[in-house]
């Protein structure tokens, strides 16, 4: 018996995992027709999944764990049991901006820190406030953004002005003058560098180098009345995610990207993601950032809950959300590894033996715990040093000053 | 009640502004989502917001509505939750509606629908309107595959029309898919018209 399902996408190229669940007939081995929906803005992705016209979505993390908690129009229950990725975002900057930033761009890119704080200084020199373009509030690129930003002392709600368009707009928006620079998933960032208007000045993996990024959200009641299809689409989505992973198919990849329905950008801009040789300057060679997107290896999709409050800590850092036990707990239960496991409890998938972590501990490869197979740990560190502990959030919080 | 209409399809907003004209309301503005469109909607102070649900800005119009300082009250997406049916069938409509803290569901609701029936109707009619222009470019494919036909084979029109629909049969092709194959080819060959 086959299963229709809807999902809703934004034409990124970290929608990856299910275009080829669909295209490279992984869904359908597991009995699922799937209909990928084409949407431009996040807040109409929200509405479909919300009300029902898809029953799952290719969301920002914190975008579900924000409509969780009531923050973004209607209130509802979301669940997140699979990761769609980790990492993929680029901040650029106009190149006369970036002029005042390290010039030798791989230089610039793997020192994320001094290059925080040479931004710092150029804010004063700009003619105005930089306007940064943003995808939006509840992403993880403004969130990644405003982190960084604030490790060098810049107050992203003061020094700068965050501007929300959507990622298809960007590259008009620069061209326009609207924006001094933007911070977007891939490939909208390459698009910027190629047409000459910007820099990559940060990359989100040197950010955070296993930053969590789209997860695929469904409704929690539907999720729970549906576990069946649920669990098949989990097991076709890792079967499509390791394709995705392997490099002898990302060629193909990008070519299926490419097409009007999914991206609609050339292929070449959409591979470079795929295999991290990232282009900083139009016209320059590739930097080699093997850990740009990823989609499968080391237990990518594994919903930690840890990731989940991780976020949740950043929401109460900015004054988004109030901090208090019960939203904790309702932001932890965003993220779902319980049905994960169900899921693929007979695949052949590494399973972490735990579903919360330290965050950002991890300085080399580690083989940890895990209920089967395999399982090695990339480095996840934070730029800037921290570690995010689950259980210890208020003096994770407490660490941020000055206090907001 | 001011009504503001977003709407980057100058057309389907004037379809829109005339049906709730007629239906009485006189205070409503259109404006295109580009450039700094929400510094003007705040101006505006509106009470209602109409917006394509496929506009790619309608999350800069949201977080407009979350910073705002200029607002006097708080604006949210449609207005009584309870009414499924009714959010339901302005999705499907392409239809999102904001509407101000405080504003009453009946007051609201017939603007809503309105504006359901509109965005319906509009797209029923762009959707004859690309039919109409797709039939007459297939049209003129097939006229040109058949002068060639008739040129170079010497057949009359109605045997160039009845080879070029026994070749789609027999490839299980539309004929225009086969038409333009033969306008292609004959291009290629150097023998076009």
């Amino acid at each position: 018996m086959t299963t229709s399902l809807r999902i809703a996408f934004l034409p990124l190229t970290d929608a990856a995992v299910l275009v080829a669940a669909r295209e490279r007939g992984f869904a359908e081995a597991e009995g699922i027709a799937l209909d990928l929906v084409r949407t431009t803005s996040w807040a109409t992705l929200r509405d479909r999944l919300v009300y029902g016209q898809v029953q799952a979505a290719h969301m920002l993390a914190p975008l579900a764990v924000a409509v969780t908690l009531g923050l973004s129009q209607q209130p509802a229950a979301l669940a997140a049991p699979y990761k769609l990725n980790v990492n993929g975002n680029m901040l650029v900057m106009t190149c006369d901006f970036a002029a005042a930033l390290e010039p030798d761009v791989a230089a610039r890119l793997a020192d994320p820190l001094g290059t925080a704080h040479d931004f710092a200084a150029a804010i004063g020199l700009w003619r105005r406030k930089p306007v940064i373009g943003v995808v939006h509030r509840f992403s993880s690129h403004a969130i990644m953004l405003r982190y960084w930003l604030a490790s060098a002392g810049v107050d992203p709600d003061r020094d700068v002005v965050l501007r929300v368009l959507p990622p298809s707009l960007t590259v008009e928006a620069m061209q326009a003058g609207e924006i001094d620079g933007f911070i977007a998933g891939e490939p909208w960032g390459s698009a910027a560098v190629e047409a000459g208007l910007a820099e990559a000045v940060a990359i989100g993996e040197r950010i955070w180098r296993r930053g969590v990024e789209k997860v695929l959200a469904f409704r929690e009641a539907w999720a729970e009345e549906n576990p069946d299809t649920v669990d098949r689409l989990l097991r076709a989505l890792v079967r499509a995610a390791a394709w995705c992973d392997d490099t002898a198919n990302h060629a193909d990849l990008a070519g299926l990207l490419a097409a009007p329905a999914y991206v609609d950008q050339p292929a070449d801009l959409i591979a470079r993601a795929l295999s991290g040789q990232i282009v900083a300057r139009a016209g320059e060679a590739p930097i080699a950032s093997p850990d740009f997107m990823l989609f499968a290896r080391e237990a990518t999709p594994f919903p930690w809950r840890s990731q989940a409050l991780w976020i949740y800590s950043q929401l109460v850092r900015w004054g988004m959300v109030d901090h208090d036990p019960a939203t904790v707990t309702k932001a932890a239960a965003v993220f779902r590894p319980d049905i994960f496991r169900r899921a693929l409890a007979d695949s052949d998938v590494p399973m972490p033996g735990a579903s919360m972590k330290l965050e950002g501990a991890v300085g080399m490869p580690l083989a940890v715990g895990s209920r089967r197979g395999e399982l090695t740990l990339g480095p996840d560190r934070f730029f800037d040093g921290r570690v995010f502990d689950p259980e210890r959030i208020d003096e994770f919080l407490a660490s941020f000053a000055p206090p907001r | 009640m001011r009504i503001v209409i977003i709407d980057d399809s100058g057309l389907r907003a004037t379809v829109l502004e005339e049906g709730l004209r007629e239906a009485g309301y006189d205070d409503i503005h259109i404006v295109p989502p580009r450039g700094a469109f929400v510094a003007r909607l705040e101006r505006m102070a509106p009470d209602v917001v109409l917006m394509d649900l496929g506009s790619p800005s309608r999350d800069t119009l949201e977080e407009m509505l979350i910073v705002s300082r200029a607002l006097a009250k708080p604006i949210a997406m449609f207005v009584d939750q309870s009414d499924d049916a009714m959010i339901g069938a302005a999705i499907d409509a392409g239809v999102s509606a904001y509407v101000v803290d405080g504003l009453r569901k009946e007051r609201v609701k017939p603007v809503l629908e309105l504006a359901v029936r509109r965005f319906n109707a509009f797209a029923k009619m762009q959707s004859e309107l690309d039919e109409a222009r797709t039939a007459l470019s297939d049209r003129k494919i097939i006229d040109r595959a058949k002068s060639i036909l008739m040129n170079q084979r010497s057949l009359s029109e109605q045997d160039a029309y009845a080879l070029l629909r026994s070749a789609a049969m027999n490839q299980g092709k539309k004929i225009v898919e086969v038409a333009q194959a033969l306008i292609t080819a004959s291009e290629l060959l150097g023998g076009g018209l």
